[in-house]
């Protein structure tokens, strides 16, 4: 509200004190539009949502060479106005001027690939018809050089009716030249507007608009003397039906190790280093419920949302690098068909590998998937895929009850659990996905069309913002959320206090107990005795601190004798039961925090939450009947 | 084949309705003397013919119309010059092909929408 006021010209202001000059970049998608706009804006950004859809909404401002102030609106990439997806819908209104709570631009840079112009040219004449200035910045001008591809920019202007400038957004090339252009365009239009004459093209329309830029083509373009034969060269390789599938395996395997094993040390450390201050703070507050919300509460939340930031960051670091590269297009490409077959889209497949690490960073990753309802699917079922937390639950319980022996002479039956385990969160992934599919949107299988761009050597700073943009929004958005979580979790562990002369664990009192015990009858069908159901509540807050709290109720300290303890006091198919809930059981309040931010309403993580809480219990249900059947009771 | 005559989303762009109907009793790589982008293999080069979404030509999820305007936006143009470069190792799909100056991936449903004449 305030920062609307604040940016609004001022009443009554001196004319010779314009307000901000409002910039939209427009462009299609791997143009290097994003490069171009850190080139104009440099560190001067915020990132934030539109309200009401959770399209990003990128602002930055700079300082034009005579002093005057601009505002730079990096808009979703898009090959047309004529909206498809909800990203496309913000470009559409933004540069209609029908987006609420925007100020509409005052001048539209279309940023063009200069090596793949006849699209973009489509996009330019498009955008001419909506009445506001249209500067054309032909970036990438580098690459068309050094193809010999040349561009006759004084005929491409005249005929495209718009000033036109040459780019180099990495080396900061025709920066200046091309605020200078968005200046001058600006004070050459009519101060009351031109009409704007935009509908939604037809197919006629689009027909006819490519028509003419393929004409203008003809009149201003020569065709590239040395043409890009890499990119072809690498495809050869990195879209061969074994080779390149090989290849992506390998690449998929290093990502994988380092946002497993690489962010372990650091994790570690963010969380002994938590622990370790938690503990100091500890030693100087007074014991007693302060204590415990800053220690158990706050110091405690917060070091749960600063753990997931080094996967967060590798994870993005490699997303980043590999679409700026060209490469995520050709790993959707040999992907598609597998996901397909689940009634994903290709792009689905980072998300959902990213997931096996933790569900956060994959849910963020579904960025990459443009389609809102591809998008979706993907979100709700990538808390299926066995993420990292899950492992010391998995570990504690197959230690304790299931014999370490071997099955056909070599394969170690702890080991085969625990792949039944993880191919169980596969499958049932899967099938989740086939099942959405049918149920919300049946038949409704986006069509699968996308551009392959050239190959390009990526950029360093480039790569490095949008590194840091995804750590920033992490920790500012979800770590809110993820901590209110938190905080929340412990109230209900540790309130009410236990009264004088208690007897049984502390946690037995408090509200976490009375709900353990409350729901205990709904639990006893799949085995659960009072104290597993009481260990859940504190379990939501994140999957492994379900171990902490057994040993909590089971008033043991060290895990070697929990997993004794457990042996004791659970039969074997409460045990299997419990490993069959923990698959399917959304017991990561984080998760549920981020779905909340990513799909920005409450709707889409309550679902999630209902529909795993019912394939938790059902699983658990079948698992436990059928081994008490089988006499593991 | 049963064909629906006032079928909406029966719309041939090259001809009338009814030698539309009547030539897509054919088999369908005869129909027009062209044959479909989806039905050919790696190394097919050719140029565009026109876009159908006949009886036959699913659309998926989204109107006939809506595909016809993404094919369109993407460059699957009346007279563009179209090569398949490579196929996906499951079923041969999807395939990714080189139209006029750029790449572009898609499925073969998708692709046995766009009508192609083979030969340089």
């Amino acid at each position: 509200m305030t920062a609307a006021v604040l940016e609004a010209p001022t009443v009554g202001a001196p004319a010779n004190a314009p307000h901000a000059l409002r910039v939209a970049l427009v462009g299609a998608p791997n143009c290097g539009k994003t490069a171009l706009f850190n080139a104009l804006t440099g560190a001067r950004q915020k990132v934030a949502n539109y309200s009401g859809v959770t399209v990003e909404r990128k602002e930055g401002r700079l300082t034009a060479s005579d002093g005057a102030g601009v505002v730079v609106i990096d808009l979703p990439g898009t090959y047309s106005l004529r909206a498809r997806s909800p990203d496309e819908v913000v470009t559409r209104d933004a540069v209609l001027g029908r987006l609420p709570g925007e100020v509409p631009p005052d001048v539209v840079i279309c940023v063009a690939d200069a090596t793949n112009l006849r699209l973009v040219l489509r996009l330019a004449l498009e955008l001419r018809t909506v009445g506001r200035p249209v500067v054309l910045a032909l970036n990438m001008i580098d690459i068309a050089e050094r193809q010999g591809l040349v561009i006759d920019q004084a005929a491409l202007s005249k005929a495209m009716g718009m000033p036109v400038v040459a780019t180099v957004a990495t080396r900061r090339r025709g920066i200046e030249s091309l605020i200078d252009a968005a200046q001058a365009a600006a004070r050459a239009h009519p101060a009351e507007g031109a009409p704007d004459l935009w509908h939604e093209p037809s197919v006629s329309d689009i027909r006819r608009l490519h028509r003419e830029a393929t004409r203008i083509m003809r009149l201003a373009v020569t065709p590239p003397k040395r043409p890009d034969t890499w990119t072809g060269k690498l495809d050869d390789v990195l879209l061969h039906p074994v080779f390149g599938i090989g290849i992506l395996l390998a690449m998929l395997f290093v990502m994988f190790q380092a946002v497993f094993i690489g962010a372990k040390p650091i994790m570690d450390l963010i969380s002994a280093g938590f622990a370790l201050f938690g503990g100091e703070v500890g030693k100087l507050l007074p014991p007693g419920l302060l204590k415990s919300l800053i220690c158990d509460g706050i110091i405690t939340g917060v070091g749960s949302v600063l753990v997931f930031l080094p996967q967060i960051t590798i994870l993005f670091l490699f997303i980043i690098l590999l679409e700026d590269v060209g490469y995520m297009a050709r790993a959707a490409f040999l992907m598609d068909r597998l996901m397909a077959g689940a009634g994903l889209h290709g792009r689905a497949f980072i998300p959902l590998l990213s997931s096996f690490a933790c569900a956060i960073p994959g849910i963020m990753a579904t960025r990459v998937i443009d389609q809102k309802r591809d998008r979706l699917t993907t979100i709700m079922v990538a808390p299926l895929m066995t993420c990292s937390a899950r492992i010391p639950v998995y570990t504690l319980i197959i230690s304790a009850f299931i014999p370490n022996r071997a099955v056909l002479g070599f394969i170690s039956l702890q080991g085969l659990v625990f792949f039944g385990l993880y191919a169980a969160g596969i499958v049932s992934a899967l099938l989740a996905a086939v099942v959405m599919r049918r149920i919300f949107w049946r038949g409704a299988a986006e069509p699968f069309l996308m551009e392959l761009p050239a190959y390009k050597a990526p950029d360093a700073v480039n790569v490095a913002r949008g590194v840091l943009q995804r750590a920033e929004i992490f920790l500012k958005r979800a770590g809110t959320t993820i901590l209110s979580m938190m905080i929340l979790v412990w109230f209900l562990s540790t309130f009410p206090g236990a009264p004088a002369g208690a007897v049984r664990p502390a946690i037995d009192y408090s509200f976490a107990g009375m709900i353990g015990h409350a729901i205990e009858p709904v639990m006893a069908p799949i085995g659960f005795s009072w104290q597993m159901a009481v260990a859940l509540i504190p379990g939501m807050a994140a999957r492994e601190v379900a171990v902490g709290a057994l040993a909590t109720v089971y008033a043991i300290s060290g895990e070697g004798g929990l997993g004794a303890s457990l042996a004791r006091h659970w039969s074997l198919a409460s045990a299997l039961a419990f490993l069959a809930w923990y698959v399917f059981a959304p017991q990561c309040a984080s998760t549920l925090a981020v779905v909340k931010r990513e799909t920005n309403s409450w709707r889409w993580p309550l679902a999630m939450f209902g529909y795993m809480i019912v394939l938790a219990y059902g699983a658990a249900f079948v698992v436990y009947q059928t081994a008490r059947l089988a006499r593991f009771g | 084949m049963i064909i629906v005559l006032n079928n909406p989303t029966h719309r041939f762009t090259a001809l009338p309705a009814s030698l539309a109907s009547a030539v897509s009793n054919l088999p369908r790589d005869n129909a027009l003397g062209d044959f479909t982008l989806g039905d050919q293999r790696r190394g097919f080069s050719g140029v565009i013919t026109g876009l159908s979404f006949g009886p036959t030509g699913q659309s998926g999820g989204v109107s006939s119309l809506e595909l016809e305007r993404r094919l369109l936006e993407m460059g699957f143009v009346e007279g563009a010059r179209v090569e398949i470069l490579h196929e996906g190792f499951i079923g041969r799909d999807p395939i990714a092909v080189k139209l006029d100056d750029m790449r572009v991936a898609l499925r073969r449903r998708e692709a046995r929408c766009v009508r192609v004449r083979g030969g340089s």
